[in-house]
């Protein structure tokens, strides 16, 4: 799960990290106001997940509180990577002298948490690590050591002159206590600024680990719509895990990783998957209501796919789904079953009776569903 | 031959006595594994189709050698069951569970390496060696044994190509699957190293996905180290940048985790990649011909 810029310093502030006093609005009027309130000069900061904003011109600098409302009046409704600005965070703006950054991320294939200091601060931290990876200073931590100072000091040294020691000490241990206590994958101050002898974290990024959200009901407001369709959060309530894409047919596969291939072979054979969907381990036929329903709603869908490999799913049990669902709703569209693997036998006759043709292959089943999409 | 496990290898299940524990420690049972005990906390006495059930491993311990153990316990508890199993030394711990926080994996993961013992999973359907044992929920009757050894980050693309596999006369030594989430206990080339010294294991079918940097480091291995023919499939190709595909750990993040750049480490090392499941069972004919 991404948190915005204004709910993740929310959380820096809790935990005592410094930020700027900041207001979230969503006009004109109130950018105006929150300018007043906060005093000129202020930032107007789009809130929006995707990457590069500044150079999209979501950021901008405002000396009066009218030029806020003229620059929030930019900004509301800018199209940013596909993304229509509707927040927007008033802030404090900064003298910076000297940009820093600090980050903290999974490392998958270390199997540790990594924390990355640099003074090259205000940068793409990627294109960085790829162009001069030399400054850049990692630290690796084990989570059941915790975050030690003589592992910490000797990079801090490196990156901050001696009077910002302390307070780059103090900020690194707060950030990681945010890292472990809300479960997160991703968190970074870029940049974390130098002004007037105080380090402030000017601009947040974190990602909270969604598997670990049972344990956050704090967290589970800052669910944001721009991350989770209403489609795609209305799949997650129904055990689910379903994202859009942009094509024509519609898939329901039981295992991620049928499911994804499952897209990839309607790709290969010339056809454009519509969405991913996998009905997950457990087999309950309503379930497969479910999925037709969310996918049926989607008004690009020319025929849908169900392609099930049971295993810990059970063939009949999505049959049955299946048959509840042509019962209970107008199937507009034309539909493939291919079904093999846990009770197969069972399923094919429960669907056969009700005069719906299942195919064993797949390949086969791609084929015919891309044909059926072309015609209806 | 196979990897890890075989008809003398006795297995505990923990959570034996919920949902699914008792489905799967029934089937597995049925499947030909010798089940020999089960775990559930206060149930100790009780038994399981003439499974005996104990509070703990160490309990079972008392009577039963155990060599392997499969963790059927909500994601809330799991890491704690890992840990139990890890204390009692069991040598092979595979857990099934999905949904694990990922900071909980990070602690368990050098928890169970310091003690030298072998994590398989989470989020993974388990693995097995047809014809001899089977540790998970696969479909044991897609299976059929032979010499092709099958690793995989996922559960039903791997028994699709099984299946492909098995259709085509092509047999399997030992089929594991490693589990869909970013923090797993072995990853592509734990398993590698084991079918290396393998002599049964003519050739490898390795079933990746995008997310992470795993294949990459395997193709690499395979180059360096493993002289049986090696094919691959990579899913998500059509996936979009920035999305979670179901498994935690298929995801696409910036330039990292791409199907591109593994389906281009796997060639640089020699290794085909099918575009299509229903194609491996001819590479894999090819390269063993």
């Amino acid at each position: 799960m991404k948190l915005h810029e204004y709910q993740a310093k929310n959380i820096f502030s809790e935990f005592n990290i410094p930020v700027q006093a900041q207001q979230l609005v969503q006009t004109t009027e109130a950018a105006c106001q929150a300018a007043v309130q906060i005093g000129c000069p202020v930032v107007v900061k789009a809130q929006v997940l995707v990457g590069g904003r500044g150079k999209a011109g979501g950021v901008k600098l405002a000396e009066t509180p009218e030029e806020a409302r003229k620059k929030a009046q930019n900004i509301l409704g800018l199209d940013i990577k596909g993304i229509t600005v509707q927040q927007l965070l008033i802030t404090q703006a900064a003298q910076i002298e000297k940009e820093y950054y600090a980050g903290l991320v999974l490392d998958r294939s270390g199997k540790q948490i990594v924390l990355m200091l640099t003074s090259e601060g205000g940068i793409d931290i990627e294109e960085l690590a790829q162009n001069d990876p030399g400054k850049i200073f990692k630290l690796a931590i084990d989570p059941a050591d915790g975050l030690q100072d003589k592992d910490l000091e000797p990079i801090l040294t490196a990156v901050f002159p001696q009077q910002l020691i302390q307070q780059g000490n103090n900020i690194i241990k707060k950030l990681y206590n945010i890292f472990t206590e809300k479960d997160c994958s991703l968190l970074e101050i870029n940049p974390l600024a130098l002004t007037d002898n105080q380090l402030l974290a000017l601009d947040a990024k974190m990602v909270v680990d969604d598997n670990a959200l049972f344990r956050h009901p704090e967290l589970l407001s800052y669910r944001n719509e721009e991350e989770y369709s209403k489609d795609e959060e209305e799949a997650r309530e129904s055990g689910l895990s379903f994202v859009e894409m942009d094509g024509n047919i519609g898939c329901i596969v039981n295992g991620a990783g049928l499911a994804m291939a499952t897209m990839d072979i309607i790709k290969l054979k010339g056809g454009v998957p519509a969405n991913f969907l996998d009905v997950g381990g457990s087999s309950n036929p309503q379930k497969v209501v479910h999925a037709m329903q969310i996918i049926l709603r989607n008004k690009n869908v020319r025929a849908i796919l169900i392609n099930i490999f049971g295993g810990i799913t059970r063939c009949d049990d999505i049959a049955k789904g299946l048959i509840i669902a042509t019962e209970q709703m107008d199937i507009s569209v034309p539909f493939v079953v291919r079904l093999i693997g846990t009770n197969q036998k069972e399923g094919i006759e429960l669907l056969e009776k009700k005069g719906i043709q299942v195919s064993s292959n797949l390949d086969d089943a791609v084929k015919k569903v891309i044909s059926l999409g072309a015609r209806s | 031959m196979s990897i890890l496990i075989d008809e003398h290898t006795n297995v505990l299940v923990q959570g034996i006595t919920g949902r699914d524990g008792s489905f799967h420690a029934r089937t597995m049972q049925k499947d030909g594994t010798n089940i020999v005990a089960g775990v559930t906390p206060g149930k100790q006495g009780e038994s399981l189709d003439g499974i005996p059930v104990y509070n703990s491993i160490s309990e079972a311990q008392k009577e039963h050698r155990i060599d392997a153990s499969v963790i059927f316990v909500p994601a809330k508890f799991a890491p704690s069951a890992i840990k139990e199993a890890a204390d009692a030394n069991v040598p092979l711990i595979n857990c099934i569970t999905e949904g694990i926080p990922v900071l909980d994996m990070v602690k368990i993961y050098s928890y169970v390496k310091e003690r030298g013992l072998r994590l398989i999973g989470p989020n993974c359907p388990g693995l097995i060696s047809p014809g001899k044992s089977k540790i998970g929920i696969m479909p044991a009757h897609i299976h059929k044994s032979g010499s092709v050894g099958v690793i995989s980050r996922s559960g039903t693309l791997t028994y699709e190509i099984v299946y492909n596999l098995s259709q085509a006369g092509i047999g399997q030594s030992t089929c594991i699957g490693i589990g869909g989430d970013p923090i797993i206990g072995s990853s592509f080339v734990d398993i590698l190293s084991l079918f290396k010294n393998d002599q049964d294991t003519e050739a490898i079918v390795m079933i990746g996905e995008i997310g992470g940097s795993d294949e990459e480091q395997a193709a690499q291995y395979i180059q360096e180290y493993i002289s049986q023919p090696v094919v691959a499939f990579i899913s998500g190709r059509t996936a979009p940048e920035g999305k979670r595909m179901g498994h935690a750990g298929a995801i696409i993040s910036g330039s990292s985790g791409s199907p591109q750049a593994k389906v281009q480490a796997l060639k640089d090392a020699g290794i085909p990649t099918a575009d299509n499941p229903s194609d491996i069972p001819a590479l894999i004919k090819k390269r063993l011909s």
